[in-house]
């Protein structure tokens, strides 16, 4: 009973974080592209009674800290239109297809570490299952359905075009993010170690040298391929506003936009946990340094701070890089995917499967 | 000319993967991060107006506080978009500016019509109109928009102005000066 009413405290912890950073990471990307070009950003929202306290009424004002407040609320009281020649029932369906795969991948995904009376590490975790990392992916896969959904039952053109882009795209980038992350399954499980495909174990493994560091082709190649599967520039061919007005939602308004806006940040943040799980050590301090907090509830509050901190300088790159790199054209999307990463990735497979049984 | 014929050299490896390039162009943003923002607060923050800056028109009074327009029309006529429309009246007899005779009684500028070309400014021989600072307009209805004499003036302020022309014609009509 005990154990229910914790994890049931956990998950809503769990949807909180997620959904919070969700929607302050639509703050940080605002403010983050104000400042590369030199404007302020949001800066206008305020709260009736807070904004009266001196110093950091103002501050928090300056900050934005409200907007994401104001925009939830602005998708949730606008008017809903439904253009009249969409396809009914599938048009309500894609934006729930895209949401829900994109946070029910966060149950497998570990937040940090918590001890037991004797000092023991167990993971805070929703669902420690053996195949956490093959969940994931097919979870995530799932997400394109609602975006070629979205984009076909919009029955309008650009939308369709960028259904069809995102499709292809992310089935291309799926195979590439399967095979950069191979290699770590194999340094994992390598002879005589059973340690399943459990994001725990991985991270547990890199107490030491983190997987960035021994394995830098895969994560470089993991890392290319969560930016073009969370269609964040410089591969947003789905969306490509400039191109395609909005992609597959331009025909949504109202709070069904929101669920697509809510999805795309909900990817990154999840993408960047895992990121952050695979090749940058988890919660684990710096690499062949120990945890430098005690094992107590203080120890597992740290862990999970520390490994949010991680999420959220990924969150920050992934935003740099944005309003870095202009958009790539379509056939160079698939030209690097197909020519160039896919290959590459191969070769990185094999390379580490022989170090690995070479070492051992 | 000399033309001078620059080597192209062929790429490095290292520049075929562009990850250098990337790299670089984040440096970029990210100096560009720690720099002053360039915007101004608008309406809080008003931008610095150029010297000869054409905003709306508006009517001047001299530095005695009086009423610079004679009603010549001038304005009116050379209007291009025909914005300006003036009702002339006569100044009583018995008033202090009595010799410059008349004054608008209706004095409009249709500011949905205006097109801020500052002719009227230009042709004024009284330097009675100037087109100031204000540039930002708004009003709920069409008949808000167009300005009466009262809000012309309001909008214009005095200016200062050392001709002091009709206190000399005074004083000359005081004083005949004859040769």
């Amino acid at each position: 009973m005990e154990v229910i009413l914790l994890k049931a405290l956990y998950a809503l912890l769990m949807i909180g974080a997620v959904m919070g950073l969700a929607a302050y990471s639509v703050l940080g990307e605002r403010k983050i592209s104000a400042w590369i070009q030199g404007r302020i950003g949001p800066n206008r929202t305020s709260f009736p009674l807070i904004a009266k306290i001196p110093l950091i009424g103002p501050a928090l004002r300056y900050l934005g800290i409200w907007q994401p407040l104001a925009d939830g609320l602005k998708f949730l009281f606008k008017e809903d239109p439904i253009p009249g020649h969409v396809k009914g029932i599938y048009y309500m369906m894609a934006p729930v297809l895209v949401l829900v795969p994109a946070l029910s991948t966060m149950v497998v995904v570990p937040f940090g570490e918590y001890f037991d009376s004797a000092g023991k590490a167990y993971p805070l975790i929703l669902a420690d299952i053996d195949l956490g990392l093959w969940f994931i992916f097919s979870l995530a896969s799932l997400g394109v359905y609602g975006i070629v959904l979205a984009g076909w039952a919009a029955n309008s053109k650009y939308p369709f075009i960028g259904g069809i882009r995102s499709c292809a795209q992310l089935i291309s980038y799926e195979l590439v993010m399967g095979l950069s992350v191979l290699p770590i399954i194999v340094w994992v499980n390598a002879p005589g170690v059973s340690a399943g495909l459990s994001l725990v174990s991985i991270v547990n493994t890199q107490g030491g040298a983190w997987f960035i560091m021994t394995q830098p082709l895969s994560a470089l190649l993991f890392l290319i391929a969560l930016f073009a599967e969370t269609n964040r520039l410089p591969f947003d061919m789905p969306e490509s506003e400039t191109e395609l007005v909005g992609g597959f939602h331009t025909e949504y308004g109202s709070f069904k936009f929101g669920f697509f806006f809510l999805a795309e940040y909900a990817h990154m943040v999840i993408g960047s946990a895992i990121f952050s799980l695979l090749f940058l050590g988890g919660w684990h301090f710096l690499p062949w340094i120990a945890s430098p907090w005690p094992a107590s509830i203080f120890g597992t509050i740290c862990s999970v701070l520390w490994f949010l901190g991680k999420i959220v300088f990924l969150m920050f790159f992934f935003i740099w890089i944005r309003w870095t790199l202009p958009r790539f054209r379509y056939d160079q999307v698939m030209q690097l995917a197909w020519g160039k990463l896919l290959p590459i990735a191969l070769i990185n497979l094999v390379f580490y499967t022989i170090l690995v049984a070479f070492i051992s | 000319m000399a033309t001078k014929v620059l080597e192209r050299k062929p790429l490095t490896w290292a520049e075929k993967t562009y990850l250098p390039q990337i790299v670089h162009g984040l440096k970029i943003t990210w100096k560009a991060m720690f720099k002053k923002p360039i915007t101004l607060q608008y309406p809080e923050e008003k931008p610095e107006l150029p010297m000869g800056y054409r905003g709306i028109p508006t009517l001047v009074k001299d530095p005695n506080g009086r009423e610079k327009c004679v009603s010549c029309q001038l304005c009116e006529f050379i209007c291009p978009p025909k914005a300006i429309r003036i009702t002339p009246g006569e100044i009583p007899a018995d008033a202090s500016t009595a010799h410059v005779e008349k004054a608008p009684k209706a004095f409009e500028i249709n500011m949905l019509r205006c097109i801020y070309c500052g002719l009227c400014q230009e042709v004024c021989p009284e330097e009675a109109i100037f087109l100031q600072n204000a540039f930002s307009l708004s009003g709920y209805s069409r008949q808000e928009l167009v300005f009466q004499k009262d809000k012309l003036y309001e909008l214009g302020g005095t200016l200062p102005d050392t001709h002091h022309k009709w206190d000399k014609k005074k004083a000359a009509a005081a004083h005949p000066h004859h040769h």
